[in-house]
């Protein structure tokens, strides 16, 4: 049974609904501007959910102002990167959260290969669980 | 979100060809007359830069109203370059810019990031892309003002960095005309061997404003301000003595127009301060506190020697 054709990656917000466009992607920055958070553009080309850590392209930017400088630097990151997993951050630095706030992606690959479910028989011949991305079975970079 | 947003636009019907608007309707909304007013009463002379300030005014105004009839002309290019004399205005001048451009819609936040070649150009190869990156970002939405814009190219040294932030920049005024407006400014003579050594430049830049020097009863109107501003104010002695001292000063070296104007009452202060602490009167009033006598004035060395201050000297 086939849950999620064409196998889209679902981490983060908004990753159930169709691609944000760019004037989606902008309304979403203004919002976290509007409450101070520090935006970061991030990639990878490993998309497995327990890999949280991504690459920063360039800087987290500190006290912009308008959103029209981010998207900038998102498509910037698309060209370098078009056939990469791109994402936003939102970074809160007030005291009691120190994280991120908003975390999406905006950009994908053409095709996703998706996850495989597999099997460890342990001790006993206990089964252990875990998924494993089709595309990391490959090097980095010629993953896509 | 977007998609109401959008329904809701193509829904707006176009007005008929000869259906009128009103300009005035128009002009009051945008509330840009307070701010003309503003720099009528806060800046004194400036002619020539207030009548193009009203005219850019007056361009963007009709340019949105030709929007409504759906007479699309693309953004005009608002790059700007202001030239003049040291204290002339430019920075103040600018800032208002920023507010008159946010007042009529042209910048979306109508901030002012001042810079600086410092902010712009890097230290060692890949440095300057990111830093004049990193500040035009900061810069869009408002207005992005390059003080000494011309320090930004040495054809002097060919492994300079500047020319890469100059090429950035460029591309950027050109691209981003939408987000974000240029004002380059410097001296006159200096930023016109910056132009034509940069065509490029100079072909993106729309305004060439020109401000210039004021005149002696004009930098009196300023000084004259600048003390109602720091709730001070001459005795008519003194008021007599400063105007001695603006010509005095202006024929000295280094005349940096109203700048040294509040540099030398800012000396009178000092001096005033000095001389109720040395008489140390039992009571002083609150006019005393007030008032800069002409005795403050006339002790500096402009009259005394004929030269500058030397403080001010030291300064530069």
């Amino acid at each position: 049974m086939m849950t999620n054709p064409g196998n889209r990656l679902t981490q983060g917000q908004f990753s159930f609904l169709p691609d944000l466009t760019d004037a989606q992607i902008t309304a979403q920055i203004k919002y976290a501007l509007k409450h101070g958070w520090a935006i970061g553009v991030e990639y990878t080309d490993d998309p497995h959910p327990r890999n949280v850590y991504w690459e920063m392209f360039g800087m987290p930017m500190f006290d912009l102002k308008d959103p029209a400088g981010i998207l900038m630097e998102i498509n910037n990151c698309r060209k370098t990167f078009p056939n990469h997993y791109v994402r936003v951050t939102a970074f809160d630095s007030t005291q009691g959260w120190e994280t991120p706030r908003m975390s999406y992606i905006v950009n994908r690959p053409k095709t996703e290969p998706g996850f495989g479910l597999v099997r460890q028989e342990g001790d006993g011949r206990r089964i252990h669980y875990t998924v494993h991305s089709y595309a990391t079975d490959k090097p980095e970079t010629e993953r896509y | 979100m977007s998609v109401r947003d959008e329904s809701e636009n193509s829904g707006a019907a176009v007005p008929e060809d000869d259906a009128a608007v009103d300009l005035e309707a128009e002009f009051q909304d945008s509330h840009v007359q307070e701010v003309l007013d503003k720099l009528d009463r806060e800046l004194i002379g400036l002619l020539p830069v207030k009548t193009r300030i009203r005219e850019i005014a007056a361009l963007l105004l009709v340019d949105r109203l030709r929007k409504r009839f759906a007479l699309t002309a693309g953004t005009p290019t608002l790059h700007m370059s202001f030239t003049g004399n040291p204290g002339t205005g430019k920075t103040t001048v600018a800032m208002r810019m920023a507010e008159i451009l946010h007042r009529l819609g042209y910048v979306r936040e109508g901030h002012l990031i001042a810079v600086t070649r410092d902010d712009l150009v890097g230290q060692y190869i890949g440095h300057t892309a990111p830093k004049t990156r990193e500040v035009i970002k900061k810069a869009m939405g408002g207005v992005l003002f390059i003080d000494e814009a011309y320090y930004l190219y040495k054809p002097e040294n060919e492994r300079d960095y500047g020319q890469e932030s100059i090429e950035i920049l460029l591309q950027v005024m050109e691209n981003n005309r939408e987000d974000l407006v240029v004002i380059l400014a410097g001296y006159r003579d200096k930023m016109e061997r910056f132009f034509l050594s940069n065509p490029g430049m100079r072909s993106r830049v729309a305004h060439h404003v020109d401000f210039p020097d004021y005149s002696p009863a004009e930098l009196m109107a300023i000084g004259k301000l600048m003390l109602a501003e720091q709730n001070y104010r001459f005795s008519p002695e003194a008021e007599k003595a400063f105007a001695e001292y603006i010509p005095l000063r202006m024929k000295l070296g280094q005349f940096a127009n109203a700048r040294s104007i509040r540099n030398a009452l800012d000396r009178a202060r000092l001096r005033q301060a000095n001389r109720l602490f040395a008489i140390k009167p039992k009571r002083l009033t609150k006019r005393d506190l007030m008032t800069l006598e002409a005795t403050d004035i006339t002790v500096s060395r402009v009259f005394q020697e004929g030269l500058a201050d030397a403080d001010e000297i030291l300064r530069r």
